[in-house]
């Protein structure tokens, strides 16, 4: 077996160190549920000894005299049995539900406070797989597992007390014979580990093979790929075939073996223990327990052996969850500004003040990554309220940068992004949010009804500046078609909707804001031109004397912007007004005769 | 009430199906299980032997062959006897332990294929009819119900069987009383065990939902990320989070509470059970109705059956829940499959397309409506139109993804109902707006549809698409792997991409539904410069809404609400000042002066 093999299956504290705050204050149920599984495992050991001393006192002498006693006190073992299994019962159920639910708390906080950047380079499914799979598994182990991993040392411990207690000689066996289980299932369980993982890899392709042909089957279709694709599935399919055969064969040798070990131990204690009481030096019953304990023992060695893996196998669960918990945002507001703004949850606007919409950059340097390219270099621009900025270029020019700096999602490495003549940094990011109004390229709405999705742009916002707004893009028009008009829902993430639809909604949603910065991010690329341009027409009377940003690759989206600026390669090679840039025959001017140019091809 | 029968054969037809690639494993694994059932209630009964025999010293009934032993002899047997069958039962249970899971890896293998093929093969309506979402859900999480449902509960529910009946049996031949207070509680646990689980199967479905409803805040929190954040409403959603978060705490505890009690009652009749075996036993015991050997064979017996009958109640509750499981795949399995025409005719696929007076409904909505044209062979043909005009149509049409309702499309004279889809899609390559890469290198997608190009080809694929400079800034160039495990392109790279996949099959006839949609002005002219010249002698078809991308056609038709309004060259569009004249002032790509003036498409 391979170093890192080892290293992988090993048992770390670490991460459960740190997971520990979050369950912190349910600790009065962790240690009810450890200490009534702590004591079961005791009365469970003892019940074979109920079992000896049946046969030792009624059955072997042949009278039932005590035996009502006997009775009874079986029947307080079962009362206490019951209580205590209530107890745990409860302790486990709420620990696990209400850890789960802290954990998952705690994960979606994190996330509303991480910045933009984590956004964009983790997957929301990632995200979301953290935050509500793999804090359900850490709940149900710290509640199930952990105590029932201490039952069982509590079990085997007691057992082997009760036996050596029993009969010294007797134990030997079982005692000698323990280490080889031991042995066995620590071998056994590593190769198991290994093979389950490959299992489990091999089952996330077949996955990944549904998804990818499913969601490309209109594209295979069209270029007759389906019998190529379902021949690759099959030797997928067969692989994981062979993965879970594997594995398979490793777990049937293992388990029947240790069972196996249990019978052999059974059969040793019969003779041994026979012959023990033909001498007279132990009696019938004690045979008995003995017997019993000897089936069962090493069941409870595998079964610890399987508990344990488990809790080792989700250990890289745990630091999936430790590891969105503690993950820092970039972009933090600093203590002073908190103290007198609030963060994002609890916001002090009373002490908010008006913003005017002037927005500056002073000597902006910016790169993305650590080392990475540089995107500004001592960038100064003066933008008073009211401007409209067009920022125009390639596709993945880097068009973005300047409005990811505005909206604060990013911080310049270098030099002062200013708002109303103050750094954006010396007042707090939920202020400056409150006075943007976005409208993304791809539309994200919530679920929910029209009418609420209009009003999450300002949720104190009165019913006639809702139907305003709606009227002022276009969205009466949906919703006259739609059963409930404004009230009907739109599914989840608008699915309902088309995307024409969802986007207009967002431009109503933007508006109602009142917002004194406007960024369009491509806002009208995935809508016809019709529309297009009633959306333009819309904005620019509603967003007079706002601050505007619009992205956009269209130019005659741009011509009309006080300013442009236009972005190569992430760089700002050109600003100016349409007619200056025009005059000027840079980089504008190409783009904007490309069109022109080949038509006097033809 | 007949059809519903028709609808449980099917449902049996399709698990009977594909347990037949496993039969094989599945008999030997279940005869494993029956020795090994029979094989552990033999080693109580060596050990009730032995206390009888041996220890006690009772010798009545003994066979022969044992009688002449002494009594350490019959102890020595007896553990021979034992040792023998641990041995035997240790080699019945790894038969049993392999065989059972090997065949429910046939099995699930079987029915995965049989999805997944099934799926390739339903025509393109069906995909644009069904969301993706659903389908896969469907093959997975409906997939794993069904394998559980053989694999573990019907395997579960058949030795729990065979435990029941071989223990019935052995107990009834040892004492009937004792036996009739052991398996009078029997009916209680599965009836408790039942009672239960018919309770809380609707508390679970509540707290799905309670789960799903969260999971969904969540998704769109962190889809709308940035809406979220524009807008400053962290706090919001964090109470909107709060909100589903506790309801779905609520409803779990609650049905935790009665699992709770559930478990515990069931704990507390099991152990009741096993009393009264020791209260009757001891009695009957001491009076001399059974031998000590016996009653601790029992009480042995007694303890192995609680687990599985207890679980029986599960397994019952839990099998009556994948008929729905198993519903939700017949949706898929019996939607039909294209049909292929029995005696296909081939056509000269570079000669002449004709669209003879087509008409087309999507969902009784007319899409295209009486449109005609024809395209010699070798030309280019752009078709303009807004979202919802029909001009996508065109292009499945064409391809045979759909079929007309009305009128006739020939390609070189052969109607294309008379040829097989396979072939003609594979001859018509047809660019989608949103293409999708495949999870594997940017060289292995452009050469997906052409097995045995040559890595000059695709270079001169990827560079007549303008995607060669944007490969060039991969660190692994040509062996990067795009998609859901690698790198995400850009929609402008996807759709190059995707363009020069299907340059690269040298496809007679080349349809680009807005593929270049994504694509900024700049690459959109290079590209559209390059496209008559690598297509070759390819019949070409550019559908889009942006004039720039279709002045350059020989012909161009303008579609409306499925019908074509206008059509003739970029020069006489503009020229007759309609829709074409319009949209392209509109579009700024005609129409004003370099200097900034206006200058109106009529001068």
């Amino acid at each position: 077996m391979s170093e890192k093999a080892n290293e992988k299956a090993s048992f770390s504290l670490k991460p459960w160190k740190q997971i520990w705050p979050a369950i912190r204050q349910h600790r009065w149920l962790f240690i009810g549920a450890v200490a009534t599984d702590v004591i079961m495992a005791g009365i469970d050991a003892y019940i074979p000894l109920m079992q000896s001393e049946v046969v030792d006192s009624f059955l072997t002498p042949g009278s039932t005299a005590g035996f009502g006693a006997y009775v009874l006190k079986y029947l307080l073992v079962i009362a206490i049995e019951m209580v205590l299994l209530r107890i745990y019962f409860a302790c486990c159920m709420h620990l696990e539900i209400k850890g789960g639910r802290d954990l998952k708390e705690a994960c979606f906080v994190n996330l509303q406070r991480l910045s933009i950047d984590y956004h964009n380079t983790t997957s929301a499914g990632h995200s979301l797989s953290r935050t509500m799979s793999d804090t359900d598994r850490i709940a149900a182990m710290i509640a199930w597992f952990v105590p029932d991993i201490l039952w069982g040392f509590g079990y085997i411990f007691s057992a082997f007390f009760q036996m050596a207690r029993l009969s010294g000689r007797l134990a030997v066996t079982m005692i000698l014979l323990a280490p080889i289980v031991t042995v066995l299932t620590v071998y056994f369980q590593k190769k198991l580990i290994e093979l389950n993982r490959a299992v489990r890899a091999e089952h996330s392709k077949i996955t990944a093979s549904y998804n990818e042909g499913i969601m490309g089957a209109k594209t295979s279709k069209t270029m007759a790929l389906e019998e190529k694709l379902s021949g690759e599935f099959r030797e997928t399919t067969a692989r994981a075939a062979q993965a879970g055969i594997r594995h398979a064969h490793m777990r049937a040798l293992y388990v029947p073996m240790v069972v196996c070990c249990g019978s052999l131990a059974a059969s040793a204690t019969l003779f041994q223990g026979g012959g023990m009481v033909l001498d007279g030096e132990i009696t019938l019953g004690v045979l008995s327990a003995f017997t019993t304990y000897s089936l069962s023992l090493f069941q409870s060695f595998r079964m610890q052996a399987a508990r344990i893996s488990h809790l080792i196998s989700q250990q890289a669960c745990v630091e999936r969850v430790t590891g969105l918990i503690d993950e820092k945002p970039t972009v933090t507001d600093r203590p002073d500004v908190i103290e007198k703004y609030g963060d994002c949850f609890e916001p002090k606007k009373e002490n908010w003040e008006e913003m005017r919409g002037d927005v500056e950059f002073e000597d902006v340097s910016f790169h993305y990554v650590e080392g990475g390219e540089e995107v500004l270099e001592h960038f100064s621009l003066k933008i008073p309220a009211g401007t409209t900025v067009a920022i125009v270029g390639e596709t993945g020019a880097g068009k973005s940068t300047l409005v990811n700096l505005v909206c604060r999602f990013f911080e310049p490495t270098d030099g002062r992004v200013l708002i109303d003549g103050r750094d954006v940094q010396d007042r707090s990011q939920l202020w400056l949010h409150s006075h943007i109004g976005y409208v993304l390229q791809e539309p994200q709405l919530f679920s929910g009804t029209i009418r609420e999705n209009i009003l999450y742009g300002r949720p104190d916002a009165a019913q006639e500046d809702v139907l305003a707004a709606a009227k002022a893009v276009g969205v009466d028009r949906v919703a006259a078609k739609l059963p409930d008009g404004y009230d009907t829902d739109v599914g989840e993430s608008g699915d309902k909707l088309s995307t024409g639809e969802k986007q207009l909604i967002s431009f109503a949603r933007a508006i109602i804001a009142k917002p004194k910065i406007f960024v369009l991010d491509e806002a009208t690329s995935s809508v016809d031109t019709q529309t297009e341009h009633m959306l333009q027409k819309a904005t620019q009377t509603l967003m007079r004397g706002t601050t505007s940003f619009v992205i956009a690759h269209r130019l005659s989206t741009i011509r009309q912007a006080d300013l442009i600026l236009v972005i190569d390669h992430g760089k700002i090679v050109e600003q100016g007004t349409h007619e200056e840039l025009l005059k000027k025959q840079g980089a504008y001017y190409a783009l904007y005769t490309t069109q022109l140019k080949a038509q006097e091809k033809k | 009430m007949k059809k519903k029968q028709s609808n449980f054969r099917e449902k049996v037809q399709l698990l009977t199906r594909h347990l037949y690639p496993a039969r094989k494993a599945f008999a030997l694994g279940i005869s494993a299980a029956l020795a090994s059932t029979v094989l552990n209630a033999l080693f109580t009964q060596i050990i009730r032997f032995t206390i009888d025999t041996a220890l006690i010293g009772d010798q009545t009934g003994l066979p022969g062959f044992l009688s002449a032993l002494s009594v350490r002899g019959l102890l020595a047997a007896a553990c021979v006897a034992a040792v023998t069958v641990s041995l035997l039962r240790f080699a019945v249970s790894y038969v049993q332990d392999v065989s059972l899971p090997r065949g429910s890896e046939q099995f699930v293998k079987s029915l995965r294929d049989t999805l997944y093929t099934h799926i390739q093969r339903l025509p393109y309506s069906w995909h644009v009819k069904n969301p993706t979402g659903d389908i896969i859900q469907r093959c997975t999480s409906d997939v794993e119900k069904v394998r559980a449902f053989i694999a573990e509960q019907m395997l579960e529910l058949l030795t729990t069987m065979f435990l029941m009946t071989v223990y019935t049996v052995i107990m009834f031949t040892m004492d009937v009383k004792i036996s009739l207070v052991a398996f009078g509680f029997v009916p209680l646990i599965l009836l408790q065990s039942a009672v239960y689980h018919k309770r809380i199967e609707k508390s679970f479905t509540e707290a799905d939902e309670a789960e799903g409803a969260l999971s969904s805040v969540v998704q769109e929190n962190l889809t709308g990320v940035r809406v979220v954040r524009a807008f400053g409403r962290e706090r919001s959603e964090l109470n909107k989070f709060r909100e589903k978060n506790e309801r779905y705490c609520d409803l779990w505890l609650r049905l935790g509470a009665t699992m709770s009690t559930f478990w515990t009652m069931g704990d507390a009749l099991s152990m009741l059970q096993i009393l009264s075996v020791i209260v009757l036993g001891v009695n009957m015991c001491v009076r001399g109705d059974v031998s000590l050997g016996t009653y601790l064979a029992f009480v042995s017996y007694t303890r192995s059956l609680t687990w599985p009958v207890r679980g029986l109640g599960r397994v019952i509750s839990e099998m009556s829940k994948v008929g729905v499981s198993i519903d939700r795949l017949l949706y898929i399995l019996k939607s039909e499959e294209e049909i292929v025409p029995d005696s296909p005719k081939t056509c000269d696929l570079h000669g002449e397309i004709r669209f003879d007076n087509v008409s087309f409904a999507y969902e009784e909505k007319k899409v295209l409506d009486g449109v005609s044209f024809t395209l010699p062979g070798g030309k280019t043909l752009g078709i303009l139109g807004e979202t919802g005009s029909g001009k996508s149509t065109v292009a499945l049409l064409l391809a045979r993804l759909y079929d007309a309702d009305e009128g006739r499309i020939t390609i070189g004279g052969v109607d294309v109902r008379d040829m097989d889809q396979h072939e003609l899609r594979k001859r018509v390559g047809v660019v989608l707006q949103e293409p999708f890469l495949f999870s594997r290198t940017i060289e292995e997608n452009i050469a997906i549809a052409s097995a045995g190009a040559g890595k000059e080809d695709i270079a001169q694929a990827a560079k007549d698409a303008c995607l060669d400079s944007a490969i060039g800034e991969f660190k692994e160039g040509y062996e990067t792997v795009v998609g859901e495990r690698g790198v995400t392109l850009s929609g402008g790279q996807k759709q190059r991409t995707a363009i020069a996949r299907t340059l690269l099959t040298k496809a007679p006839i080349m349809v680009f539904d807005d593929a270049l949609s994504a694509v900024d002005a700049k690459t959109d002219e290079a590209i559209r410069t390059r496209l008559r010249e690598a297509a070759g002698d390819s019949t070409l078809i550019l559908i889009a809404h942006r004039v720039s991308t279709l002045m350059q056609a020989d012909e161009i038709i303008v579609l409306e609400h499925g019908k074509i309004i206008e059509r003739g060259d970029h020069a006489s569009l503009m020229e007759k000042n309609g829709v074409y004249a319009r949209v392209a002032k509109m579009q700024g790509a005609a129409g004003e002066a370099i200097d900034g003036g206006e200058v109106s498409a009529d001068e």
